[in-house]
């Protein structure tokens, strides 16, 4: 599955690469895109390095099952904290987490739990230099606590469907 | 985990994630001028439009956020581009299915739809106090 994805990865830009070649042979001025996006891929060089450290490191300390056995099972009431840990701190792609989260279904978790956890995912804490590069700490930090408090929300609106018996 | 795999893991997803930022970083600067007539002179329809777009798409969040800056710098108003940015991470169209046939067809609409709902609210919330401060 891996190598599949990464060459549809290549064969996407094999393909802008000729949008490029096609363009050029059309007489379009294609120099000036590559020198910015040149410049682009130049200013974001350093925020890659560190993306890819954070990433070494949760991928040494942070697995499926480190998390199902540290936190999930760890404390019942303190579940919605917990979601939104887990969420934050899962890494990888998501449908590699599909199948921990049926497993935890079938013990017994909720909807509104897997919800929350899903929603957290999107909080990239290995991404987040990324974002403030383009749109500053302040905008970060907001963002990132607006969307904890509505995973939250989210999750209380799955649970009382869930309970009402439509789900 | 030992330190050695794990490196070369972020090394390996980093490596397949890079093409399509490459790629995505040329398309932009590709078309800098027209990509404004994908968006309207309207806020708020913007913000839906954004939605839309980041539902739709897939792939390393680390391209939503390139695409997002990017958009930001050539004009695109800030709620439009929070809510593609947290659409493009929250909505998985793609995923759908896996996450149907694993979690319940019910359940992965019903969280689809209310994250696409969210992802507008998320949008007017955070620009509301990111101006308030």
């Amino acid at each position: 599955m891996t190598s599949d994805k990464s060459y549809a990865a290549w064969y996407f830009l094999l393909g802008v690469i000729g949008l490029y070649v096609v363009l050029f042979m059309l007489g379009y001025d294609v120099v000036t895109p590559l020198k910015f996006a040149g410049k682009t891929l130049v200013k974001l060089s350093y925020v890659i390095f560190i993306v890819f450290a954070v990433m070494a490191v949760t991928n040494k300390y942070i697995t499926p099952e480190w998390i199902q056995r540290h936190i999930v099972e760890a404390h019942a009431a303190k579940r919605w904290i917990v979601a939104v840990i887990t969420g934050i701190l899962s890494t990888g792609p998501i449908y590699m987490w599909y199948p921990l989260l049926k497993n935890l279904r079938e013990k017994g978790i909720d909807y509104g739990f897997i919800a929350t956890f899903l929603y957290n995912r999107a909080v990239k804490i290995p991404m987040l230099p990324v974002i403030v590069y383009y749109f500053g700490w302040v905008y970060t930090v907001i963002l990132t606590v607006v969307m904890i408090f509505v995973s939250v929300f989210q999750g209380l609106i799955i649970e009382c469907v869930e309970r009402r018996g439509y789900l | 985990m030992n330190t050695k795999i794990a490196i070369i893991k972020a090394a390996r997803s980093l490596w397949n994630s890079l093409p399509i930022l490459v790629g995505v970083v040329m398309l932009i600067a590709l078309v800098p001028s027209h990509i404004h007539y994908v968006f309207t002179d309207s806020t708020w329809i913007n913000v839906i439009l954004g939605d839309v777009f980041g539902s739709i798409s897939a792939g390393n969040p680390l391209t939503s956020y390139v695409i997002g800056g990017e958009l930001l710098k050539q004009g695109i108003s800030l709620y439009a581009v929070t809510a593609f940015l947290v659409a493009w991470v929250t909505v998985g169209i793609i995923q759908l299915p896996a996450e149907s046939i694993l979690l319940s067809k019910k359940f992965a609409v019903l969280r689809n739809v209310l994250s696409f709902i969210f992802a507008m609210v998320v949008a007017i919330i955070t620009v509301y106090l990111v101006n308030l401060l």
